[in-house]
């Protein structure tokens, strides 16, 4: 469960202070978490550009050994079953454009239907009026307590009944109308839209639909930039739901294909140059999304629901 | 014609931040001038109250269902009663897989807390740098599958880079993964590694609603930054703090993708945390009336580790002027 809004956050002046023996520490600490966070990705890429051969035989070079992009051929299965399995591969397909395909369809029909029908719901929480309002929202709320886990395996039941096993659309739907987070979330934000913005459009004669779509989905657009965003990454690093869901190639996402392809263990041991490949390619979409939009999203996180 | 609603506003399970916001007389006021707004409140929450009911109002209740059946999902669930229950009290494999989930729940937290609260205040105090915000939140973007086995090369004992620097200190190889001892602490800092930053970055945002002034004061009064840190930073923080802690307890319990992709519950059942051990009786055994009931008693845990939490941290109220 995540708790971020958006907020601007003030940007003090810097001043030039005096470089103590402290601070040298603060700074040092700060460069070996940087160094921390970082170095698994230099290492993906590193290896990633490796051959598995060479990769046994320097196994703690700090370049690429041995040149060579066998592994992303083999991540992507563009080599042949004998070429892969000569490079120390396991030879089993790794359908890559299928299932990248899956997970942007369900990433996006989860991230655009939830947040729609959750800023629908908040709206409806903040700005109308109608009989048991707070009992509902409190019912809602009482929906965060209930860890997400505890509804998979009765929530697989179902999808099984409505017969949407192995299907994107059976991954989408638990998801795809809300989260108690989301209504919770953007509640807040309609309630701090100003009402004179709200009378203003009123005295124009706008309806409440309008004032939805034309003064309330505008000026939280940032939150819900940000909220899209973290909505698009969880559904997209998602992994157990659609393990339970999905079955064959036609509804596998990348995480799911991603462990199959490390469990596919070649005889020889693990193919590493081909899984970091793997890795890195399953990885770059959230790392290419996060970096379009980081500076509206980083600059604005902080805290909601507490004072 | 819709009256709006007479009841109290409903107060919230965390913080209480809504209470002082909603006024019910005015409101009650409006609502009486513009006559409710029932049916157009109808038609938006539909979408999201079918997603409720259907996805997570029943599920809830029928999880609670389930754990009293037999159901192999082919033939109809059979009320067994208590059985499930009786059968989990003498079931010994679940009494060692909440143990180590809740070893593997005290290394995770503690470490996070400790070193997200590092973080944070370093963000805060030491540097303004977005960028650096940036940074430390990449970790996030990866999946728990991507992190587990891009860790599982990391610290292979024979290749890994990890064990190569071990070894060049001449140290023995430490088989993170594939020994008992070694593997829950081992996942546990990698699911650190993936959470940190997400976390710090909740914390920072706590710290920045504390005033500047108070640090400039006690500058002033020549207090050194680890007593700032112990008398400003963390009593004003304590509200933040907790429910971030209570926040992330929660995600901890629920530890499942990284085991599957590294050690898959071994070796000898030492990583079999509950999550693993509930997909096993469902998906591997086909016991879902057992596995609901150990969802059951997972969520009963959890519910009342959140309690104790709250009221222990006093997460509702602020020491915030």
């Amino acid at each position: 469960m995540t708790a971020v809004t958006a907020t601007t956050t003030k940007v003090r002046p810097t001043r030039r202070r005096r470089l103590s023996p402290g601070r040298v520490v603060a700074w040092a600490a700060m460069a070996a978490i940087v160094l921390i966070t970082l170095l698994p990705f230099y290492w993906i890429l590193r290896t990633a550009l490796s051959s598995n051969t060479a990769l046994a035989a320097h196994p703690s070079d700090p370049l690429p050994v041995d040149l060579t992009t066998g592994g992303f051929e083999r991540a992507l299965g563009l080599q042949s079953t004998e070429e892969a399995i000569a490079q120390g591969g396991s030879g089993g397909g790794l359908k890559f454009w299928r299932y990248l395909i899956n997970s942007v369809i369900v990433s996006t029909l989860i991230t655009v239907c939830q947040i729609f029908f959750s800023a629908m719901a908040a709206y409806a929480f903040a700005r109308l009026r109608w009989r048991g309002r707070d009992k509902v929202f409190a019912l809602f709320l009482a929906g965060l307590m209930v860890p997400t886990i505890f509804t998979l395996l009765p929530n697989f039941v179902l999808i099984k009944e409505l017969g949407l096993v192995d299907n994107l659309l059976g991954i989408a739907l638990p998801t795809m109308f809300m989260t108690p987070f989301a209504v919770f979330f953007l509640r807040q934000f309609f309630m701090n839209v100003p009402r004179e913005v709200e009378e203003a459009a009123l005295l124009d004669g706008a309806g409440k639909i309008r004032i939805f779509f034309r003064v309330m989905l505008p000026m939280a657009s940032t939150p819900i930039l940000t909220l899209g965003v973290l909505t698009y990454i969880t559904a997209w690093n998602d992994y157990f739901w659609p393990l339970m869901v999905s079955y064959s190639d036609s509804s596998r996402v990348l995480t799911v294909a991603l462990a199959i392809f490390r469990a596919q263990t070649p005889q020889t041991g693990y193919d590493w140059s081909g899984l970091m490949a793997a890795t890195l390619i399953a990885a770059l979409p959230m790392l290419l999304l996060f970096g379009f939009f980081a500076r509206r999203i980083v600059g604005t996180i902080s805290f909601t629901g507490i004072k | 014609m819709t009256i709006a609603s007479s009841s109290p506003p409903s107060r919230l399970p965390l913080g209480g931040a809504e209470g002082a916001r909603t006024r019910p007389k005015t409101d009650r006021a409006k609502a009486r001038e513009a006559g409710g707004d029932g049916r157009l409140a109808a038609v938006f929450l539909a979408p999201a109250l079918l997603g409720f009911v259907v996805f997570l109002l029943w599920p809830t209740l029928r999880g609670i269902y389930l754990s009293f059946t037999r159901f192999n999902l082919l033939t109809p669930a059979e009320w067994v009663g208590l059985d499930n229950y009786v059968r989990m009290v003498n079931d010994p494999i679940f009494w060692d897989s909440l143990t180590v989930t809740v070893e593997y729940v005290v290394i995770n937290i503690g470490v996070q807390t400790v070193a997200a609260l590092a973080i944070a205040v370093l963000l805060q105090r030491l540097t303004q740098s977005a960028v650096l915000r940036g940074i430390v939140l990449t970790p996030y973007l990866m999946s728990n599958v991507v992190a587990g086995i891009v860790w599982l090369w990391m610290l292979d004992t024979q290749l890994g880079i990890g064990n190569e620097i071990i070894a060049a200190v001449g140290a023995d190889r430490i088989p993170f993964l594939a020994d008992e001892t070694w593997a829950i602490p081992t996942i546990a800092l990698i699911n650190v590694w993936r959470h940190v930053g997400y976390t710090a970055l909740l914390l920072f945002a706590g710290l920045q609603a504390i005033p500047n002034d108070m640090y400039e004061a006690a500058k002033v009064d020549g207090a050194s930054e680890w007593r700032m840190f112990w008398r400003i930073t963390m009593p004003l923080l304590r509200p933040v703090l907790a429910v971030v802690l209570i926040m992330t307890v929660i995600g901890s319990f629920q530890v499942f993708d990284t085991v599957a992709v590294t050690t898959a519950g071994g070796p000898a059942n030492a990583t079999n945390v509950l999550q693993y051990y509930i997909y096993g009786a469902a998906f591997g055994r086909f016991q879902f009336g057992y596995a609901s009931a150990m969802s059951v008693a997972l969520l009963v845990v959890l519910s009342a580790i959140t309690f104790l939490q709250y009221r222990l941290t006093r997460a509702g109220q602020s020491d915030l002027g």
